[in-house]
């Protein structure tokens, strides 16, 4: 096996990264892909309480780099998938406690052994960017349709393009169709007009996101869910299967059960 | 020199000092190796301001703070470590070491030798925010200018593309100065010591001239 290693980054805070992390690992280990997962925001930890691996946290990604454990003991296998692993963020330290090439030597360790390597990126572009990308095979810039985000994600894809990182691979996350119909929300293609990039993703809000994250089950563990269903569309594209992007002005299920529009 | 292993220590003339790289071998040995090399060419580094780079070696606190004094011995002032370790650089950080020099970005920043009233910048590529383009003569962008981006140009600003950032032309007073874009709203146009914004704007954009017209900044459609 040789994994594939994955930054998820945005620029700006708050639009989804570690959701989006949690989900599309969820999706791919779904689909017997054997993924590690890594939170790269030291001192803000959050990818093990969206993945529901909180209490089960022994070792974290600092204390690999600085050798007080074996890379193996810092992996926490999920309850749900045997497949899917998370190496989590220490939460008393802060970026300075890990390096670039710290993270080229961790993701160079963890490439014979899985699949995918999936790194949650913290916000921002000053260190912890710079490492949460240094391994990576592929970025995947997430925004949402708002002018700050897009202005941030716009930033971060000339940073990319500057190391030489290759193309940038995009998810619009949080997209409201009728908001976007009413005008009052940028459009994909309003997007896309901007950031001229590959599109990989367009997840449309939803609420059940939030809860999902509160309980620590992410969404793509549930078939019913929109965002969830985009979360796994995304992992598919990822795994090099051409998958039409969701029709988001499609009904959702309950309105097309109660007859409405 | 292809045939050899590469020297482990290398010195090289920065603006900060002298900057040593120290690479492979044991840490006793580099230090030793170091030491030796200073002791030939005392005059050399009598004085200097020294900048280590250590590469991956992890250092303790002991280990610094020896070759800082051996050092200061000879009149060499220890400045700043670099390293890849981050046990290294919090030991340096705790000798209250700088940790960090600053590099210039070669790729950001390019020389221009000549320039004259004829010469321009050629940009084939989208300007993205964050990035600011200073050019003493005209810039000529084959590719979008997004917002947050900034062109500073001497002379006149043409953008094959959507220009939506901040241009200044004629940044050097020059009046006769003009921006031109296939679409003109930029979030701040300047035009010599001359300012406006762009009005909002509906419907189909067309390719616009920006030029100065007795003190007022104008933007007329192109017509061929």
């Amino acid at each position: 096996m040789t994994a594939k290693v994955v930054t998820v980054t945005s620029g700006k805070g708050g639009v989804g990264k570690t959701t989006a992390v949690a989900n599309i690992a969820v999706a791919l280990a779904t689909n017997n892909m054997k993924v590690v997962c890594i939170d790269g925001d030291i001192g803000l930890r959050n990818l093990d309480v969206v993945m529901g691996l909180e209490n089960r946290i022994v070792y974290d990604l600092v204390d690999v780099v600085e050798g007080r454990c074996r890379l193996r003991q810092a992996m926490i296998r999920d309850k749900r998938l045997p497949e899917l692993y998370l190496i989590p963020a220490a939460q008393t330290r802060d970026k300075s406690a890990v390096s670039p090439s710290d993270m080229v030597r961790l993701c160079d360790e963890l490439r014979p052994e899985v699949d995918w390597v999936l790194i949650d990126s913290p916000a921002g572009i000053e260190r912890g960017f710079k490492y949460a990308i240094a391994a990576a095979d592929k970025v995947i810039v997430l925004t949402n349709p708002e002018v700050s985000a897009v202005r941030d994600a716009d930033r971060v894809i000339g940073l990319l393009e500057a190391e030489e990182k290759g193309p940038a691979a995009l998810v619009i996350n949080r997209v409201n169709p009728t908001m976007v119909k009413r005008g009052d929300m940028l459009s994909v293609d309003d997007v896309l007009d901007l950031l001229a990039v590959e599109l990989i993703g367009i997840v449309p809000e939803d609420e059940n996101v939030l809860v999902a994250s509160n309980k620590g089950t992410p969404l793509s563990l549930d078939s019913r869910s929109r965002a969830g269903q985009a979360f796994k569309n995304i992992a598919r594209r990822l795994m090099g299967e051409q998958v039409p992007f969701l029709d988001m002005e499609s009904p959702g299920l309950l309105q097309r059960l109660l007859g409405r529009k | 020199m292809e045939n050899g292993p590469p020297p482990a220590i290398h010195i090289k003339g920065i603006r900060d000092g002298l900057l040593v790289t120290l690479r492979g071998k044991a840490w006793p040995d580099l230090q030793s190796a170091l030491m030796s090399q200073i002791e030939s060419q005392p005059t050399f580094f009598q004085g200097g301001r020294l900048v280590l780079d250590v590469g991956e070696h992890v250092l303790k606190v002991a280990e610094l703070s020896a070759l800082r004094d051996l050092l200061s011995d000879r009149s060499i002032s220890l400045w700043a470590v670099l390293s890849e370790s981050p046990t290294t650089e919090q030991t340096a950080q705790n000798l209250g070491l700088a940790t960090r020099i600053s590099k210039p970005r070669p790729e950001e920043v390019r020389q221009v030798t000549e320039v004259r009233d004829d010469t321009a910048l050629w940009i084939r590529q989208t300007v993205r925010s964050g990035t600011r383009i200073e050019f003493p003569s005209h810039v000529v962008v084959l590719g979008d200018v997004n917002p947050g981006a900034e062109i500073i140009s001497g002379g006149s600003v043409i953008v094959w593309g959507r220009l939506r950032g901040v241009v200044h032309a004629g940044a050097g007073g020059d009046q006769k100065a003009v921006v031109c874009a296939l679409e003109l709203s930029p979030t701040q146009l300047r035009i010599a010591g001359v300012i406006a914004v762009s009005p909002k704007r509906e419907g189909k954009r067309q390719p616009e001239f920006a030029f100065l017209k007795d003190g007022q900044l104008l933007a007329e459609p192109w017509k061929a």
